[in-house]
Order: C-alpha cells, then sequence, then structure tokens
C-alpha cells in the first residue's frame, strides 16, 4: 500500500523512499505530539486518577486522609435511591427528549428542504437556539414559565387550565420544563444534520418513484427514510450521548430539585457540597461507564468515516 | 453520459415541470410549507424574545407579564454593566474563548495535517480515541481536576486561565475532525510541487495547505468558540470568585442556589448580552458553521 502511494511521486526511487518514510514518521509524530500530550494530561490521566480516588475511602474530619477502600464507595453508590432516582431521570429525559428531537428535528428539515426561498434566512433562524449557551437556555426558559409573568402560566390562566401549578417546584412538571428546553436547543441542530442528509439524495429518485405512482407518503417511508438512516442513526446517537452527560440545564434551572436531578449533577452534588470525594468519583466513574458504552456504539458507527479520513 | 438524460427530464415532463413553476406548486402544498416556515420561525425565535421582553421591564412591569413591555427601560442592561461581577465574567469568557480557540487551531492543524497526508502507523486508533475522548462525561475527571488543580495553583486562576487546558481536551478533538476533511479535500499536487520545489514537508503545510485550509479553519474556529463560550461544568467547578469565572459560572451564580439573587429582568439582560455576540457570528458565517456541523454526519 506505501509503495503504491509513493511510486508516482518519487519515481520509484526505493531508498530515498524509505528514507523519506522515516523522516515522514518522525514529522508525523512531531506534529501529533501536542495534541496527544494535552489530551493525555488533561484527560486520560485524570479519568486514571477518579478510578483511584473511587477506590478509597477519605476522612471527613481530617483532610487529606484516605485509605483503601475496594469497591464500597461502588457498592454504596448502587445502593443508594438518590443515585437510582438520577439514573432513571437520565434515561427518561434521554429517551423522551432525543424521541422529541428526532421527529421535530426531521419536520424541520423536511420543511427546509422544500421551502427553496427561505432556507438561508431559515438556516441563519435555526442556528440561534443552537448558539444559545445553554445556561441562558435555561434562564429563558425560566422566564417562560415563571409562575404569573411567563408566558406559559398566563396562557394557561387564560384558557383556564392549570391554574396554580409551579412549573419548576412540582415533580413531573419541573421535568417537562426540562425536556421542553433542550428540545428547544437541539431540535433545530438535529435538523441541520437531517437537512444535509437530504440535500444528498438525488430528485432523480423521486421523480422516478412518482413516475410509477407513489404517493407523498410512499416516497417518504420508501425513499426517504431509508436513504436518511445512516444520518439519523449518526444524529441519534450523537444527541444521545449529549443527553446521558446533561448538567448545565438541570444546574442552572432547577439545580437537581423536584426529580431533575442527573448523573452527573447527582456526582457534582457529592463532590462538591457533600464532599463525599470517594462516592462522589465513583458516581463519576460509573457516569463515565454509562456513556462510554453509548460513545463505543457511535465510534463503532462512524468508524467509516474515521477509516476514509485516514486512509492513504 | 447517462447521467444527463437521467437528470434531465423527458420533453413531455419537462414543459409540465415549466407549467408547474409559472404557477408555483400546489396552492396547498404552498401554503402547508410557509406554514411551516412561520412555525420554525416561532419555535426558535419566540422564547429569545421573550427572554428580550423581560430583559426590557423592570419594577412593577415584570410583575404584568405582557408580551410587549409597558414601558421599555435599559435599566437592567445598565445594572449588569455596572455589576463588576458581570464585566470581569465577559473579559474571562473573551480571554478563555480566545486563547482556546487559537491553541486548538495550531496543535489541532498540524495534528490534522499528519492524520490527513501523513503516513505513519496506527492513524485509525489515534483518531478513534481522539474522537472518543470528545465523548467523555465531563464530570468524569471534575474531581481530579479540582484536585490537581488545587495543588498546582491553577483553580480560581485569574481570567479563567485554568479553565483553558480542559477546553483543550475537548475543543481538540472537534478541531482534528473538521481539519482533517478539510485537509484531505485539498489535491495533494499542489503540495506536491511545492516538494519539488525544495520545500520541506512542514513548509509545504505551512505555505500551501493551510491558506487554502482557511474556510476549514474559520469552521472549526468558530465551533471552538461557540464550545469554550459555552462550556460550564469545569467553569463551575474550578474558579470561586468573579476574577476567574466565566459568563456561564456567572449566570448560574446569579440565579443563586435556592432562589433568584438577581431579579428576573436584570438576569434576563445577561442573557441577551451573552447571546448578541453569538448572534452576530450566526449571522455572517452560518455557512460555515453548518459546513462544521454535518462535516462528520452526512460523509460515508
Amino acid at each position: 500500500m506505501a509503495t503504491a502511494a509513493e511510486a508516482p511521486a518519487v519515481g520509484g526511487a526505493r531508498k530515498r523512499s524509505k528514507a523519506y518514510g522515516r523522516a515522514e514518521r518522525r514529522l508525523a509524530a512531531m506534529m501529533v505530539a501536542p495534541s496527544v500530550a494535552v489530551i493525555a494530561l488533561v484527560a486520560a490521566y485524570p479519568i486514571g486518577y477518579a478510578i483511584w480516588l473511587s477506590l478509597n475511602e477519605y476522612s471527613v474530619r481530617v483532610p487529606g486522609l484516605s485509605r483503601w477502600a475496594g469497591l464500597r464507595n461502588y457498592k454504596n453508590a448502587l445502593t443508594d435511591h438518590e443515585f437510582w432516582s438520577a439514573f432513571w431521570t437520565t434515561m427518561g429525559f434521554t429517551v423522551i427528549s432525543v424521541t422529541l428531537e428526532l421527529i421535530l428535528g426531521l419536520a424541520m428539515a423536511l420543511a427546509m428542504h422544500s421551502a427553496f426561498k427561505g432556507r438561508g434566512l431559515l438556516r441563519a433562524v435555526v442556528l440561534i437556539p443552537w448558539a444559545t449557551i445553554t445556561a441562558v437556555t435555561a434562564i429563558t426558559w425560566r422566564s417562560i414559565y415563571e409562575p404569573n409573568l411567563g408566558f406559559v402560566p398566563q396562557v394557561l390562566d387564560k384558557i383556564g387550565i392549570g391554574e396554580n401549578v409551579l412549573w419548576l417546584g412540582e415533580r413531573g412538571y419541573a421535568l417537562s420544563v426540562m425536556i421542553v428546553a433542550d428540545v428547544w436547543k437541539t431540535a433545530p441542530f438535529m435538523a441541520l444534520l437531517l437537512l444535509a442528509g437530504l440535500q444528498v439524495i438525488s430528485e432523480d429518485v423521486y421523480e422516478a418513484a412518482k413516475v410509477d405512482g407513489a404517493n407523498t407518503w410512499q416516497r417518504f417511508t420508501k425513499i426517504t427514510l431509508p436513504l436518511l438512516k445512516p444520518a439519523i442513526l449518526v444524529a441519534l446517537l450523537f444527541r444521545t450521548l449529549d443527553a446521558l452527560r446533561i448538567f448545565d440545564l438541570p444546574a442552572v434551572l432547577t439545580q437537581g430539585a423536584n426529580g431533575t436531578n442527573t448523573l452527573s449533577l447527582h456526582a457534582y452534588q457529592q463532590l462538591t457540597q457533600n464532599r463525599l470525594i470517594g462516592l462522589g468519583s465513583a458516581l463519576s466513574v460509573i457516569t463515565f461507564l454509562i456513556v462510554m458504552t453509548v460513545s463505543f456504539l457511535y465510534i463503532r458507527f462512524v468508524g467509516g468515516n474515521i477509516r476514509t479520513l485516514t486512509e492513504e | 453520459m447517462e447521467a444527463t438524460t437521467v437528470g434531465r427530464p423527458h420533453p413531455e415532463a419537462r414543459t409540465r415541470t415549466r407549467a408547474t413553476t409559472r404557477t408555483g406548486p400546489p396552492l396547498g402544498r404552498q401554503v402547508l410549507t410557509w406554514g411551516s416556515v412561520v412555525l420554525i420561525v416561532l419555535f426558535c425565535l419566540f422564547p429569545i424574545y421573550w427572554l428580550l421582553n423581560t430583559s426590557l421591564k423592570s419594577g412593577q412591569d415584570l410583575s404584568s407579564g405582557g408580551v410587549l413591555p409597558p414601558h421599555p427601560t435599559l435599566k437592567n442592561y445598565d445594572s449588569i454593566f455596572s455589576n463588576s461581577a458581570f464585566t470581569k465574567a465577559l473579559r474571562n469568557s473573551v480571554i478563555v474563548s480566545f486563547i482556546t480557540t487559537t491553541i486548538s487551531l495550531i496543535i489541532g492543524s498540524f495534528a490534522a495535517y499528519a492524520l490527513a497526508r501523513l503516513r505513519f502507523p496506527m492513524k485509525f486508533l489515534l483518531l478513534a480515541v481522539v474522537l472518543s475522548i470528545s465523548t467523555f462525561p465531563p464530570i468524569a475527571v471534575a474531581a481530579p481536576l479540582f484536585k490537581l488543580w488545587s495543588d498546582i495553583g491553577l483553580f480560581n486562576a485569574k481570567y479563567g486561565l485554568g479553565l483553558i487546558p480542559p477546553a483543550l481536551t475537548f475543543s481538540l478533538p472537534l478541531t482534528i475532525y473538521i481539519l482533517t476533511s478539510f485537509f484531505r479535500e485539498i489535491p495533494k499536487d499542489l503540495e506536491e510541487a511545492a516538494l519539488v520545489d525544495g520545500a520541506t514537508r512542514f513548509q509545504a503545510f505551512r505555505k500551501v495547505v493551510l491558506p487554502l485550509a482557511a474556510p476549514g479553519m474559520v469552521t472549526a474556529g468558530l465551533l471552538v468558540f461557540f464550545f469554550a463560550w459555552n462550556e460550564f461544568l469545569f467553569a463551575v467547578t474550578l474558579t470561586s470568585t468573579p476574577d476567574a469565572r466565566t459568563v456561564p459560572a456567572a449566570i448560574a451564580f446569579f440565579v443563586g442556589s435556592v432562589k433568584f439573587e438577581e431579579p428576573l429582568g436584570t438576569i434576563s439582560a445577561a442573557g441577551i448580552t451573552v447571546m448578541i455576540p453569538l448572534v452576530i457570528l450566526v449571522l455572517i458565517f452560518q455557512k460555515r458553521i453548518v459546513a462544521g456541523l454535518t462535516a462528520g454526519a452526512v460523509k460515508g
């Protein structure tokens, strides 16, 4: 493979190409080194350290005093009902918000695809929620659901339903606000990914189906969906990874109160507010393992992309 | 080739298409399309409008809650700009985001060039590992980094400088991935011509490839800038005073641990203010941003 690639460039001078290969490797190592160093120092090493921290227990009275605890922190974490509550909240949040994002994102992508004139404008408009930082997204939706003066409570009041619901103050309702906020911020992102997928489907396929008498619905289910499947899968996995890690949205929206505590936020609270370094680290490692399972699927799925990017 | 015949509908079909374009698509369809366009615009912009609306109200008006501010006022904006916790956060966010973007582009472009063009072993593994790092939940490294940063004095470092290294671990994979795909699209001949003219490989990269990859650099730079501006978890874990806090952490701090410490109007004004630079970037660079977001998803 290497010789085939080199042959046209250096005219088959074997010796030269070999020496060149060594120089090339050295250059490659030098060019890759800074990135690898940063990632190793600030990601790989701390992960190892987190695992170490999670296997020890720490004195509350004497700072810095610790002893080996084996898997005790993990046992405590997994038998703690707050962990399971955060676990199910995270799973519910992930499944519902990613599903809604897919449906809404797909609908938006189809609309954008058929609206030829307004597409540039729509693209800019759709990027605005995506560009809104999550902390601001949280305060935006707080202001919309603010009791009495927010938009939603007022509208519901006029219609005469949902009076006196403290949206962010009640279980279930608080989680629904969090889901709405997340869907608002990320459905447009989903729409852009799917729109890009739609744009590579050739018009001819649709024309041919039309000639054969396929109606709009048939064209959607028999052509659009199957051809869009790879884009949908990548977008789904990507969004699932983000949703499982969610931290900033509940942190600003509710501080994890009223059934909105997520895995990341729960671990964070144990670490910072309760100063339970061992338990907090175990919770972080558990979150890490859950996310990495999905990440593995994701990497496998975009593996084809990576291979094309790295092959000669 | 065949593509031309396939690409063009046969004469009969063509007259039909022309006839329909003159009058436009069927009315029902047109209404549906434009209806959904209006819905999308409302869906995306109304919440931001509501935030803007809230930010323009003060005092009594805040408890009225109309769709239009009865007496629009910039009082809330005055108050956040005279609040040093907010102005410092803005300054810190600008510093952290710019430095993170610059470093990411420099060292990320090196790595991306090596991945796209040079021959060395274990390339696939390297890119796969780099990409999987970007999917790490940041909470997994929060506690160790907190300890480490406390030990080496980066905890609560002025201007939020301590936030740059962790931001890099998440922004570098993004930069490397986007730039690798951009570099691959640059024709090899140009570099080879430079090499024949006696340039070193690195010179060819710097003088030939980099200028041609400028659109890719802009795309990657924008996404990294947005990412760094948005980063929250490290911002709240590794800082403790306004001197080091970035915007997201400052907003979380304004909101307070139990109830609003700042009135809703002021927080809304802060939210609108930090959105403005990002909205401007979106309006100018929307095409580049979309190209970056979809770089990974469509190909292959």
